[in-house]
C-alpha cells in the first residue's frame, strides 16, 4: 500500500499542495482527479520522488521513501513502473530496446530471456511485431501502449500513469483504460492514475481522491461519486452536459 | 554564478557514481565516441587542411626578407598549428558541432521527461547520460587534435608546393628545425582540457533545461557560447602555466 501523511509542496511562492493525506488501496485502480492546477501531477511526482515534498513523508508498504536516499530508493524504484503524459520513451531506442533497457540495467537476465518478456509484454498491449520500430514511427495511442509495456517489463508492484488518455480520441482512451485496469487487477498492482476524464473515473475508478486548491476535497469510490452532495466536486464531474445528463438518469 | 559553479560541481560528482551496470555504460561510450569521433572528422578534416595552408601562406608572407632563412617558415607553422590552430580552433569547432548535439540532446530528454523516466526506473540519470559523453570527448577530442595536426601541416605543404615563395624542401627542413616536444605535451593537455570543457559544459545546460523546444535551444545556444569563452580562457591558463 502506498500512504502519503500531509504532503506539502511550494514552488517559490505558490504552494501548489496543502497538506495532503491519503491511502492508496493496493491492488485497486486509485484515481487523482481534479481540476487543471489543483496539483495532481505535482502528488503524483511527490509520490514517485521526482519532486521532494516541501513538509510531508510518503510511505511505500510503510518504508518511508521520503528520507531515503537516491541508492535507497533503488530498491524500491525498480519495483515502480510509470506511464508519462507523453509516454517519455526513448527516442534513440527501438520499441524493443526501450522495453529491454530496465532489463539490461537491472536484471542477469539472459539476453533470449529479456527478449522474450519484452515479447510478452508487447503482447500483453497487443502490439506485437512492432520491436524494431522507433518512437516517431508510433502513433500516440500505440506510444502510450508501448508506455504501458515497458512499464510493466519489470513486473512492477506500483504503476503510477500520469494522463493517460490525453490526445488520445475516445475509443483509444477506454482501451487504454482496460488496459491499466486488467493489468492491476491481473497482477494486484496499485496503480495510481493521475486523470480528469470522466469515462476513466465512471469506468475503473475503484478509489477516488478529489483534489481542489492543493487540498484533498473528496474520497470515494465511482459508485459513490454520483450522489455526493460535495458541491466542488459536482461541478468538475458533471460540469459538461453529457454528465448531466447521465446523472439525471441515475 | 557560484550557485551555478556548485550545481555543475555537484552535477559532475553525480555523473561519475558507480555505475547501475558497466556493460550498459561502455556500449553509450562506445557510441559517444562514435558519434563525436567519426561524426566530427569531416569537418575537423576540412578546417584543418585550410587553416594549416592558409597560416603557411600568411607566416611566409610576412616574412619575406633576405636575412630570415625560408625554413623558419615551417617551424612557425608546425609550432602554430601544434600549439594553438589544432587544438584550440578545432575545439572551437567541436563546441558548435558536438557541444549543441549533446546541450540539445539531454535538453530535449528532460523536457519530454526521458530523464524522469529513467529516475523512475532508479537509474543515476547524471551518471548514464553525462559520463559516457565525457569520457568519449576527453578521450575523443585529443585523437581529432592529433589528426588536425597532421592535416594542418599537410594543408601548409600543399600551400607551399602550389606557391613558389617557399620550396617544399624548405618547409619540410623547418618543420624538423628546433622541434621542442613540449609543444606536442601542451596541444595534448589542452585538447584534453578542451574535450572536457565542452562535453560537461553543454551537458550541464541540456541537464537543467526548463520548459520547451524554444528553452532547448537556448540551453544549446548557452552550451556552446560558455564552451568557446571557457575554452579560450583555458588556452590562456594552459599557455600561460606550461610555456
Amino acid at each position: 500500500m502506498i500512504e502519503v501523511k500531509d504532503i506539502y509542496k511550494t514552488f517559490g511562492e505558490n504552494e501548489v499542495l496543502k497538506g495532503i493525506s491519503a491511502k492508496f488501496k493496493a491492488g485497486k485502480n486509485n484515481l487523482i482527479i481534479g481540476g487543471s492546477g489543483s496539483g495532481k501531477t505535482t502528488l503524483l511526482k511527490c509520490i514517485v520522488g521526482l519532486h521532494e515534498p516541501t513538509k510531508g513523508q510518503v510511505f511505500f508498504d510503510e518504508q518511508n521513501f521520503t528520507e531515503m536516499n537516491f541508492t535507497e530508493r533503488v530498491p524500491i524504484r525498480t519495483e515502480i513502473g510509470m506511464l508519462f503524459q507523453n509516454s517519455a520513451l526513448f527516442d534513440s531506442m527501438t520499441v524493443e530496446e526501450n522495453l529491454m533497457f530496465p532489463l539490461n540495467l537491472f536484471t542477469d537476465k539472459t539476453k533470449a530471456e529479456k527478449l522474450e518478456r519484452a515479447n510478452f509484454c508487447l503482447e500483453r498491449v497487443n502490439l506485437v511485431g512492432s520491436n524494431k520500430l522507433y518512437p516517431a514511427e508510433l502513433s500516440g495511442g500505440m506510444k502510450k501502449r508501448v508506455g504501458i509495456a515497458r512499464a510493466i517489463s519489470m513486473q512492477p508492484k506500483y504503476l503510477f500513469v500520469d494522463e493517460p488518455n490525453s490526445g488520445l480520441d475516445p475509443k483509444t482512451s477506454i482501451l487504454i483504460d482496460e488496459l491499466i485496469s486488467d493489468l492491476t487487477e491481473e497482477y494486484k498492482i496499485t496503480t495510481v492514475i493521475v486523470t480528469h476524464d470522466m469515462n476513466s473515473v465512471m469506468g475503473i475508478g475503484d478509489h477516488i481522491i478529489f483534489l481542489h486548491q492543493g487540498k484533498k476535497w473528496w474520497e470515494g469510490s465511482n459508485k459513490e461519486i454520483a450522489h455526493t452532495d460535495n458541491a466542488e466536486l459536482n461541478e468538475f464531474v458533471f460540469a459538461s452536459k453529457f454528465m448531466q445528463a447521465a446523472k439525471d438518469k441515475i | 554564478m557560484f550557485y551555478s559553479l556548485g550545481k555543475y560541481i555537484l552535477l559532475l560528482r553525480l555523473s561519475f557514481k558507480k555505475p547501475e551496470k558497466f556493460s550498459v555504460y561502455w556500449s553509450e561510450v562506445m557510441r559517444e565516441m562514435v558519434s563525436i569521433g567519426i561524426g566530427s572528422l569531416g569537418i575537423i578534416s576540412i578546417i584543418s587542411v585550410f587553416i594549416g595552408a592558409v597560416a603557411t601562406i600568411q607566416t611566409a608572407f610576412q616574412l619575406v626578407s633576405d636575412f630570415i632563412p625560408k625554413t623558419v617558415v615551417g617551424g612557425i607553422t608546425r609550432d602554430s598549428t601544434i600549439l594553438e590552430f589544432s587544438p584550440t580552433i578545432s575545439a572551437l569547432v567541436l563546441a558548435g558541432r558536438v557541444g549543441s548535439s549533446i546541450a540539445s540532446e539531454i535538453g530535449t530528454m528532460r523536457v519530454t521527461e526521458q530523464i524522469d523516466a529513467l529516475e523512475i526506473m532508479g537509474v543515476n540519470a547524471p551518471g548514464y547520460l553525462i559520463s559516457p559523453k565525457i569520457i568519449a570527448g576527453v578521450t575523443m577530442v585529443p585523437l581529432l587534435v592529433i589528426v588536425s595536426v597532421v592535416l594542418g601541416l599537410t594543408g601548409g605543404y600543399i600551400a607551399v608546393f602550389a606557391s613558389s615563395d617557399v620550396s617544399t624542401a624548405d618547409y619540410l627542413t623547418g618543420l624538423s628545425d628546433g622541434f621542442n616536444p613540449v609543444i606536442v605535451t601542451v596541444c595534448g593537455i589542452k585538447a584534453i582540457v578542451y574535450g572536457f570543457v565542452i562535453t560537461s559544459i553543454c551537458a550541464y545546460q541540456g541537464f537543467y533545461t526548463e520548459g520547451g523546444s524554444l528553452e532547448v535551444g537556448q540551453s544549446a545556444t548557452r552550451g556552446v557560447v560558455y564552451s568557446c569563452v571557457m575554452i579560450l580562457f583555458m588556452d590562456l591558463i594552459i599557455s600561460r602555466m606550461l610555456l
